[in-house]
């Protein structure tokens, strides 16, 4: 009997305690979860005219005039636009529209030139093909591919033939905000036009949009 | 009498798999995380569908906020430094030990430059709060370059291959943006990155 006692081992537990363990970890997860930005923030490159005055007349390509809209945004998130150029006599060219798909996308799309074809349109239409043909399951189009022909889209080279693409003059007021410039610069991104410029109000525009009532 | 017994039970659980999540969960964190950068105001960016991303180096971050207060800064702490001596040495300003060192620790360039030796002599506490209130004047001095302008060009002699990146508020009123766009374009700085979160595009 005595020597059964002797050979008795202790049963020790071996289970540690982690709570410790947990709670620092819990800590440092949400150190590292308000510290950090996931989600990257993007970018939008623009580029500006050169405020240069012998830059800009060489550089001034002539558009026809049913190729062109004017938009111009202004206070309380309200935007107006013209179709073709401005008749500085006439201030009902100026329309109101809102932001978004159903306003100035849908001005965009619709818009027919003078050859009788909506080129935004057709520019989108083209564009979702490429889409699909990117995506497409065994496409081999590499990025730098999908990103030449999308260019080449952009400047109006469909697959059907060439057609000439729309100009998009923006010509923010004073009492527009930075969101609404943006907003207007996505739309030009959604409906893949190519050409457009952010221009300053000058005094004819100045006068027009004082009659039509744009503030 | 009957008594109800209790049972003791052993309320010890295990904590080994929950201790295994959150080490996975850490180490992504951990992997995936890339500091936010201190700047002296919180802006807003508005959202927009493009999904360029901003490239990490070469770029200088022109802040605007919705008061139309501007400051810039770039990662580049040598870059800021260079930046720093090219325009003060332009404007004669000398700056002391703790003033270039209080310089280099503060991320971003937003005191006039006639109070900026009074702003890099406070506490590094009370910097950040006072830059609150400061932001790189626009206004051209003596008809000539402005402030604003001078620490975009000392910024482009620093490092010939800098982006200009806007960040911007999306409440600022536009006639800030165009106030500074038209100083930039002056100087033939052209190409911008505007600032965006991604977002979808609307459909209604």
């Amino acid at each position: 009997m005595a020597k059964k006692n002797l050979s008795k081992q202790k049963k020790m537990d071996t289970r540690v305690n982690f709570t410790p363990m947990v709670d620092m970890m819990m800590l440092l997860i949400t150190f590292f979860m308000l510290a950090t930005t996931l989600a990257k923030p993007a970018s939008m490159q623009l580029t500006m005219p050169s405020n240069d005055e012998n830059v800009q007349k060489e550089d001034k390509s002539v558009t026809k005039a049913s190729h062109t809209i004017t938009l111009y945004l202004g206070a309380d998130n309200r935007v107006w636009y013209i179709a073709g150029l401005p008749n500085y006599e006439d201030p009902t060219c100026v329309k109101e529209t809102t932001y978004g798909a159903k306003g100035i996308r849908d001005v965009l799309i619709k818009h027919t030139v003078e050859e009788g074809y909506n080129p935004v349109a057709r520019i989108m239409k083209a564009k979702q093909e490429l889409d699909a043909k990117k995506s497409a399951f065994g496409s081999t189009m590499t990025d730098e591919q999908y990103q030449q022909q999308l260019s080449k889209l952009k400047k109006g080279e469909l697959p059907t033939g060439k057609i000439e693409t729309m100009t998009v003059i923006i010509r923010p007021l004073d009492t527009a905000t930075y969101e609404n410039m943006v907003q207007a610069l996505d739309e030009m991104l959604i409906c893949s036009v190519d050409k457009y410029v952010i221009d300053k109000i000058g005094p004819e525009d100045q006068a027009l949009i004082e009659k039509a009532g744009v503030k | 009498m009957a008594k109800i017994k209790i049972q003791k039970k052993d309320i010890w659980i295990d904590m080994t798999p929950m201790s295994d999540v959150m080490t996975l969960l850490l180490c992504f964190f951990m992997l995936t995380s890339t500091f936010l950068t201190p700047e002296p105001i919180q802006v807003n960016t508005p959202g927009s569908v493009s999904e360029v991303k901003i490239p990490e180096n070469d770029v200088l971050t022109i802040l605007v906020s919705p008061e139309g207060r501007i400051y810039v800064g770039t990662e580049n702490k040598n870059n800021m430094q260079a930046m720093m001596e090219t325009v003060t040495d332009k404007f004669g300003i000398q700056l002391n030990g703790t003033q270039v060192k209080h310089f280099r620790e503060d991320p971003m360039v937003g005191a006039p430059l006639k109070s900026l030796q009074a702003y890099l002599n406070l506490e590094p506490e009370k910097m950040g709060e006072a830059i609150q209130k400061l932001g790189i004047p626009l206004d051209s001095i003596d008809g000539g370059m402005s402030e604003f302008q001078e620490w975009v060009k000392a910024a482009r002699q620093a490092n010939e291959d800098i982006k200009l990146a806007i960040k911007c508020d999306a409440k600022t009123p536009y006639k800030v943006v165009k106030q500074m766009m038209n100083e930039l374009q002056d100087m033939n700085e052209n190409r911008y990155q505007l600032i965006t979160n991604v977002q979808a595009a609307s459909e209604e």
